[in-house]
């Protein structure tokens, strides 16, 4: 099978692709028109990641993508060829949960659990983007994930106080790890 | 998803090659549009020509002031740019108002510039529509339009443009600049969009095979006291029913000069200049303010729907001038 190259066309027939999800190289072939998210769950077997609507409208399916917030249902998977795609299931640390997944058990911050994984990855990616003053920009930064349950309370809390913390080790995604991440190294 | 055929370009000249080859293609940047209409199916494209790796992403002040900003520019690295924030608050307001901060993330200066309606018939390709199948017709002319336009609408199409970032350029007299195989142009904002008209399938001046590299801000003096207001169903995370970008410069108490275009009333930001003319030379006192929310509304057109526009703007005409009188 033919891998992407640069300038290079290929049909609508599937084309081999790099993603290095959660620190891990995978090689995966996709027809053009598999977007990310469906490279994720169904190629990848990679459940976490969840889709609410398909259309940019819900943040279920929010992953961090050289390390920034997007949705993953309105991106191609060619696009992100050699990329580095976390999710849900490379949050958490050898077996310990990140301070941000704790604060969510912690206040009680999901329901029916849908749209947790989303708002995790989301709630990392502002931390990442440290754009957040206070209580009530960090609501507006949050406004691309709904909760169906309308959990809200809740899960503000819950990233308001990792937001506060964010200087304690290990609550920005962990330094070792995304210098891991950014060299195309192997994490777990 | 229709089945298509994809190429990453390599540079611009590749890039607007295969555009040239490839009938029917379609630019690729971020993605939140297009992909979002592909599987919707309202975009049929055979092929798609992927630009993200063109090295069209800085952002640099001009020694003169003026700004360029390259068409893949980050929505998100546009509005917190430092040089944004001090010299053009209404660009980073703007968009900082639009979508949410994930789409923000990958969306780029030239794709919002780009994005396609909201409508509701254009998007579901179950109805008819003069968008996107010419001839076919306009449901929404009779049917649901309270989202819809109010000004410059035509018989075959009454679409707003959902743009806000676009609404805050319009403001500031932005340029888009492009390259096609013809060679490259600066186009002023206002002429770059076109009124539905009998062609509502064409939305730009731009031609099938033409890039877009940049949007070039000229060294306004207004730039600095501007600001960008924006009424919606909810407080994020939703497309503008009405908005409106202002800059002013004041002499004393009285109105140098001003800029108004509002959003979400027409097929394209909708300068202001009636209102404009009202304003300049004046001190903002309730008799001018409401002549000028007077002409902002003149000549508007509503539909069954979204008469509610036409208070709406006129209100935000006024809390804008209000917001500058504070800054006078
Ligand atoms: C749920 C949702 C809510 C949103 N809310 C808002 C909102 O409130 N306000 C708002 O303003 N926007 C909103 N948006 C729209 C968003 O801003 C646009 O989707 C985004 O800006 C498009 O940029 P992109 O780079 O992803 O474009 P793409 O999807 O990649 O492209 C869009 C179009 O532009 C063309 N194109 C892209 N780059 C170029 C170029 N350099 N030269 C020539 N052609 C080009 C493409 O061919 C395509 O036709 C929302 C979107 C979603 C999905
Ligand atoms: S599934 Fe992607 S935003 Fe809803
Ligand atoms: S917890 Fe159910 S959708 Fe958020």
């Amino acid at each position: 099978m033919n891998k992407l190259t640069r300038d290079t066309p290929v049909g609508t027939e599937p084309v081999e692709i790099t993603l290095f999800v959660n620190g891990e190289e995978r090689r995966i072939a996709v027809e053009p028109d598999v977007t990310l998210v469906d490279a994720i769950r169904d190629r990848l077997d990679m459940l976490g990641t969840k889709v609410g609507c398909a259309h940019g409208q819900c943040g279920a399916c929010t992953v961090l993508i050289n390390g920034e917030r997007r949705y993953s249902c309105i991106t191609l998977a060619v696009m992100h060829d050699g990329h580095h795609i976390q999710t849900i299931e490379g949050v958490e640390d050898n077996g310990q949960l990140h301070p941000l997944q704790q604060a969510f058990i912690d206040h009680d911050a999901f329901q029916c659990g849908f749209c947790t994984p989303g708002q995790i990855m989301s709630g990392l990616g502002l931390l990442r983007e440290g754009h957040v003053q206070n209580e009530d920009d960090m609501r507006e930064e949050m406004s691309g994930n709904l909760c169906r349950c309308a959990a809200y309370q809740h899960i503000t809390a819950a990233i308001w106080e990792v937001h506060e913390r964010q200087d304690e080790p290990g609550v920005r995604l962990s330094e070792q790890r995304e210098e891991l991440l950014a060299a195309g190294g192997r994490v777990r | 998803m229709n089945p298509f055929g994809y190429v990453q370009a390599g540079n611009d000249v590749s890039a607007l090659s295969y555009k040239v080859q490839q009938a029917g293609s379609l630019f690729l940047a971020g993605g939140t549009c297009i992909v979002d209409l592909l599987t919707q199916g309202a975009l049929r494209p055979p092929f798609l020509i992927d630009i993200n790796a063109l090295p069209l992403r800085a952002i640099t002040l001009q020694d003169d002031n003026s700004l360029i900003i390259g068409a893949l520019a980050s929505n998100s690295a546009v509005a917190h740019h430092p040089s944004v924030l001090s010299g053009y608050p209404v660009l980073s307001e703007s968009i900082l108002a639009g979508a949410s901060a994930q789409i923000r993330n990958a969306a780029s200066i030239g794709g919002n510039l780009l994005q396609k309606t909201r409508c509701y018939y254009y998007r579901d390709p179950s109805f008819a529509c003069n968008k996107r199948t010419p001839g076919s017709g306009c449901p929404a002319i009779t049917g649901a339009n309270r989202m819809h336009a109010i000004f410059g609408t035509s018989e075959q199409c009454i679409a707003v443009h959902p743009s806000d970032m676009a609404v805050g350029l319009s403001a500031l007299d932005a340029a888009i600049h492009t390259e096609s195989s013809r060679g490259k142009r600066q186009i002023a904002i206002d002429d770059f969009f076109l009124l539905p008209g009998d062609t509502p399938d064409r939305e730009t001046i731009l031609e099938q095979d033409e890039l877009i590299t940049a949007v070039e801000i000229p060294a306004t003096p207004f730039a600095r006291k501007s600001n960008y207001l924006k009424v919606r169903d909810r407080s994020s995370y939703a497309f503008a029913l009405v908005s409106v970008a202002g800059a002013v410069v004041f002499e004393g108490n009285s109105v140098k000069e001003i800029r108004l275009s509002a959003g979400g009333v027409a097929h394209k930001p909708w300068r202001l200049q009636e209102a404009e003319q009202t304003l300049l030379g004046r001190a903002l006192e309730e008799g001018v303010i409401a002549r000028a929310m007077e002409s902002a509304v003149a000549g508007a057109k509503t539909y069954r729907q979204n008469a509610v526009k036409v208070d709406l703007l006129k209100r935000c005409v006024r809390l804008m001038l209000h917001r500058f009188r504070e800054m006078a």
